[in-house]
């Protein structure tokens, strides 16, 4: 349109193994605009970005940088050509401080008159530079430790830009913030955006999409599906163009009401803790669950949520309160106790607490299985392909092969990968945090509607979120917490705002 | 070949080849300047020649480094299995050398309580590691330090700061003897080790240590018990340093505090690592590990064959690992290959 594009990516294509990532993407990020880039999990979001900022090459397809052709090598050789990035995971070193943190790799250096080595007081001033473009006013000298995940994020966005940079990449930036921290970030990207800088962007969230993106390409199975002006893709229409067919989030609605029917049928609570709590980490909860019940926790980032989740799945040990399954009080001193008693949990940090990303989907997916029979017998390797293989189909989880290592697979499909893990052990209480984190919202529905399934067969389940939305959407039962205590419980059907409401009366 | 053998070559995904070639070209090189190498006849009643020589003195280290796989793969190591080595001898030779005099009395027990004794102090020295390790956090090189150090000292004061010699016949077949011709050690190395490798592939022990290695907190939340896994493999290392410092001081009929198994804790390492270990955690082979082994064992009659003048067998031992090393890093080979093809595209220009 108006503005020539600053990059321009032609015919991308990506193979791997047993896989085509990315099918001929095309792709113009113009100064001075915000592009979102929108598809489901595997849909080769995640690929792209990694062309575009030098961590992998493509296997076809061409990069222009100001009509130059452009062929990274390394992500430090596409920021030195003005391509920088910021990740959804902060990758900086919270030992370091701000100004060390966002200078790393180009401290500046002392005359050798002035008896060389690094410019401390220069380094300082460079780093106040970067920080004030962003109209930040923090510490350079600070521990970065010492600054929230959010001001940790805008650190590392004024890493991006302290080398002159064209393009900024910003994948899943918000992810790990809450809405002030969103806000505060969003008015640093406009401040970004008016002085020229082309930035890509990516989120799972539709209503960030709205509020900073000029122009959305959706990408669906590697393949792009178009470029579309934001202001005239409506959001039936985006959500259409990612999933290719229309949201099944109407069908989780109907489905819950049967949930809830069961949940309010049973007598005895499957599990009740009493007063259970950890000092400094969750005020002693009562919390009851019920077979074939969704019991929602909703809460905001430190409201205490996953801390009573470990408790409950043996984690980490409470040093008050109890718990009783049955008529008998039971103590978990490990994971392998909790799910000896059928208690299954699915932690927040996939990556680091969920997959085994160098084993195979099949060898993930029989791990708990085989944990739970022990060291003997061992379950035969026809036996597990075959289990593996019921469970990618059944959950529909998109891998190369059943013997493809479990690190290879995207977020969606690792997290479907870690409910085959639990399924396959068919807990009594299958205990779910952020399980859509990271998720696109067609596997968001499916996994949603899989749950509701589990629970009207009998499961019970907890399902831990800070998107509102969703619990109110799926749980028959809500636990409220904010600031590491029960504020209270809801039933479900009820509106986003009285959780809200509830949270606030304790705030 | 099928595509995707002939793709796994490429890519070099077949973990054993390099070592297994490695070993290869230093047979080769021996045979090369001593002909009778690669020969084995049958001599007084039992198979003889330099590789029945090779590897009846790879056995103790064989054993060593096969419970070091375990525990590398469990990101641990264990530098403590020299000082174990030692303890194990000087227990096995006090037990045997006073169960002897008993004996002479009349009465009093005999090989199987003193090969007991031993393996129950390797054994507990492997518990004291894993304890340290697991109940207390330690980082495995700085808990097994504690024993590398203060076990030595313990095994000297057992010792009484002496050789202890042994005149045991029956224990001191147990390093000289043979069984159906085959050198007693390597029998009881291949049975060890046979019995792992049975282990590995029958229970899901495998499955369990590479899910520890590669990710301990996500083996631990799928309900793996890391913390008695990792401790038994600490245990099981112990175990096979104890079953070698026997192996070793029946061979020479005494045990020596001070200088046995000195140093196999890094000759056990490297064997781990030639057989392509990774240190990191996680991927393991037990064959690569024995390959490790016999590389390491091949190399020292190298130099004997060769006549390397004493005093530069290190350094050329060195070469020869860092020349192994080298060809299992991707990262030369590919360098390597680039040279070859330059090279080859070179000429024809």
């Amino acid at each position: 349109m108006s503005q020539p594009c600053v990059l321009r990516a032609r015919g991308l294509t990506q193979r791997y193994p047993g896989v085509l990532a990315l099918d001929g993407v095309d792709l113009c990020l113009r100064a001075g605009e915000v592009h979102a880039l929108m598809g489901q999990n595997g849909a080769g979001k995640s690929t792209l970005v990694r062309i575009i900022t030098g961590a992998s090459r493509p296997t076809a397809g061409v990069l222009e940088l100001d009509g130059r052709r452009l062929q990274p090598e390394s992500p430090a050789e596409a920021r030195r050509m003005g391509i920088s990035a910021v990740f959804q995971e902060v990758n900086l070193c919270p030992n370091l401080t701000v100004a060390e943190n966002i200078m790393a790799g180009s401290y500046p250096r002392r005359g050798w008159h002035r008896g060389g080595g690094i410019d401390w007081s220069g380094l300082e001033r460079s780093a106040r530079t970067a920080l004030d473009t962003l109209h930040l006013d923090i510490d350079p000298r600070r521990q970065l430790a010492h600054y929230s995940v959010a001001v940790q994020q805008m650190v590392a966005v004024a890493r991006a830009i302290q080398v002159p940079a064209r393009v900024l990449v910003l994948d899943e930036p918000t992810s790990s913030l809450d809405d002030e921290e969103v806000r505060q970030c969003f008015a640093v990207l406009r401040r970004l955006r008016e002085s020229g800088l082309a930035i890509l962007f990516i989120t799972h969230f539709l209503e960030q999409v709205y509020e900073l993106a000029d122009r959305i390409t959706v990408l669906r199975n590697g393949r792009q599906v178009g470029e579309f002006p934001a202001a005239e893709l409506g959001r039936d229409a985006l959500i259409a163009a990612m999933i290719g067919t229309d949201t099944r989030l109407a069908e989780v609605q109907q489905r819950r009401g049967a949930a809830a029917a069961a949940g309010s049928e049973a007598t005895e609570p499957l599990l009740r803790a009493r007063a259970l709590g950890r000092r400094g980490r969750v005020h002693p909860v009562d919390v009851d669950v019920l077979a074939g019940e969704v019991l929602g926790v909703a809460g905001l980032l430190g409201a205490g949520r996953t801390e009573l989740a470990r408790m409950l799945a043996g984690l980490d040990q409470p040093d008050s309160g109890s718990i009783t399954m049955g008529r008998a009080e039971v103590r978990f001193a490990s994971p392998a106790k909790a799910i000896a008693h059928g208690v299954a949990y699915c932690p927040e940090e996939r990556k680091t607490d969920g997959i085994v990303a160098e084993l195979s989907v099949r060898e993930n997916i029989v791990l708990a299985l085989q944990a739970r029979t022990g060291l003997w017998p061992r379950h035969g390797q026809r036996q597990q392909a075959a289990l593996a293989m019921r469970f990618v189909t059944t959950l529909g989880i998109r891998c190369a092969s059943v013997e493809t290592p479990a690190g290879q697979l995207s977020g969606g499909n690792q997290q479907k990968l870690i409910l085959a893990r639990w399924l396959a052990i068919q807990p009594l209480l299958l205990i779910l945090d952020e399980p859509t984190r990271g998720v696109d919202i067609a596997a968001k529905a499916e996994l949603m509607n899989e749950l509701t399934r589990l629970a009207d067969a009998g499961m019970a389940i907890v399902f831990i979120s800070a998107e509102i939305d969703e619990v109110v959407r799926v749980a028959g039962r809500i636990l409220v917490m904010c600031d590491q205590r029960k504020v209270g419980e809801l039933q479900g059907r009820c509106a986003v705002q009285d959780v809200f409401h509830m949270m606030a009366g304790r705030a | 070949m099928s595509g995707a053998a002939s793709r796994r070559w490429r890519t070099g995904s077949q973990p054993l080849l390099w070592p297994a070639l490695a070993l290869a070209a230093l047979l080769a090189i021996n045979a090369l300047f001593d002909h009778g190498f690669l020969v084995i006849s049958w001599r007084a009643g039992h198979l003889s020649g330099s590789l029945v020589d090779v590897l009846n003195r790879a056995a103790p280290l064989a054993l060593v480094a096969s419970g070091m796989t375990l525990v590398i793969a469990l990101r641990g190591i264990d530098i403590s299995v020299g000082a174990v080595l030692a303890i194990a001898a000087t227990v096995a030779a006090l037990v045997i050398n006073g169960s002897s005099a008993a004996a002479a009395t009349g009465g009093g027990p005999h090989l199987a309580v003193a090969l007991s004794a031993a393996l129950a102090a390797a054994a507990l020295c492997g518990l004291w590691n894993g304890l340290l390790v697991v109940g207390a956090g330690l980082q495995p090189i700085v808990a097994t330090l504690v024993l590398m150090v203060a076990g030595r000292g313990a095994a000297q004061l057992l010792a009484g700061g002496q050789i202890i010699t042994i005149y045991n016949a029956s224990y001191a077949d147990l390093g000289n003897g043979f069984l159906l011709g085959v050198p007693i050690a390597v029998v009881v190395a291949a049975a060890i080790v046979l019995l792992l490798a049975v282990t590995l592939r029958c229970t899901a022990l495998d499955l369990f240590i590479r899910a520890i290695g590669c990710n301990p907190a996500a083996a631990r939340n799928a309900g793996i018990r890391a913390g008695l896994i990792t401790m038994s493999c600490y245990v099981f290392c112990a175990l096979c340093a104890g079953c070698a410092g026997v192996l070793v001081s029946a061979n020479v009929r005494s045990a020596d505090a001070s200088h046995a198994g000195e140093l196999i804790e890094l000759d056990a390492i490297l064997a781990v690592t030639l057989g392509g270990t990774s240190l990191a955690g996680g991927h393991y082979s037990l064959a690569g590990t024995l390959i490790g082994a016999l590389i390491i064992q091949t190399m020292t009659a190298m130099i004997y064959t060769l006549g390397v003048p004493p005093e530069t067998n290190l350094v050329v031992k060195a070469a020869v690992v860092i020349a192994v090393m080298l060809l299992q890093s991707p990262h030369v080979r590919r360098g390597l290959r680039r040279l070859a093809t330059r090279h080859v595209l070179g000429e024809g220009a």
